[in-house]
């Protein structure tokens, strides 16, 4: 099967849409971005980074807390929000906002799943506070980019440093 | 004007369905205003100030023909915001194909119910 492509796009001055297919029933998708135990062995970032930390209370009003892990070094990475429209298995309202701010204020996260012939259609949009919080994301792309190479290359460094 | 200002006012640019609509007229070819302006119910004037955001931002620049003075697409600049994008889009796509293989395990079980 040809790989499903992921689409990035901007929408507005302050959205962020995401879109992608999955070869699954909507409930499946759903089931795993709202059941912690689902949630936890796929969200996890750039290779090397497991999630210790996955507080889910799916409800209208209930909170999630989300904390990532980097296996070498121990850094750690956390974030969490509020759920604001929870309809399964369509459409989940959250907010988001990072312990570490690394773009101003939070932003609103909407998922909506949309099923036809088993497939699904999964739309993320990301509602920041103003354009720049927008761009900070975008541009932060790039730098954890940068950031996993000169990690690995401190690995490297640090394979090939011997003991004088 | 520095890269993250530029790349400012090329999102900023490409907000907007009109310019974008333009944008994509551009990619088949260069047109002249009136040319650009024909698919809109617009005037020419509105036209007009949208073609200016663009050349601001750079996406589009004139020909020299004294009557037409046509418009044409600078790829390059397009380009640069979709670099931006590609790489915040690959940190998900690594999250995604995570999640296909989980669907895949998932399905499999529903198959065969305990």
């Amino acid at each position: 099967m040809k790989r499903a492509e992921l689409k990035v796009t901007t929408s507005g001055d302050r959205d962020l849409v995401m879109t992608r297919v999955f070869a699954a029933p909507r409930k499946l998708v759903y089931d795993a971005h709202t059941k912690p135990e689902l949630v936890r062995q796929w969200l996890l970032g750039p290779p090397g980074w497991s999630m210790p930390v996955c507080d889910m209370d799916v409800r209208v009003g209930g909170k999630y807390r989300w904390e990532w892990r980097k296996d070498l070094g121990g850094t750690t990475m956390g974030m969490g929000g509020v759920y604001r429209e929870v309809a399964a298995p369509e459409r989940l309202v959250t907010t988001e906002r990072f312990d570490e701010a690394w773009y101003p204020g939070e932003s609103l996260n909407t998922l909506v799943l949309v099923e036809q012939g088993g497939r699904t259609t999964l739309t993320q949009t990301m509602r920041y506070e103003s354009r720049e919080a927008r761009e900070a994301v975008i541009k932060s792309g790039m730098e954890s980019g940068v950031k996993a190479s000169y990690d690995r290359l401190d690995e490297v460094l640090a394979a090939t440093a011997t003991p004088r | 004007m520095q890269a993250a200002h530029r790349l400012d006012a090329i999102f900023a640019a490409l907000a907007d369905p009109t310019r974008r609509a333009i944008i994509a007229r551009l990619a088949s070819g260069r047109a002249s205003v009136t040319e650009l302006a024909q698919p809109f119910a617009m005037s020419q004037a509105a036209i007009s100030k949208h073609l200016k955001v663009l050349e601001r931002a750079g996406l589009i620049s004139r020909g020299r023909e004294a009557q037409r003075r046509p418009r044409r697409l600078e790829a390059k600049r397009l380009e640069e915001a979709d670099k931006w994008l590609e790489r915040y889009r690959r940190l998900w796509e690594g999250n995604y194909q995570r999640l296909d293989a989980l669907l895949e395990e998932l399905k499999t079980k529903e198959r065969k119910p305990r």
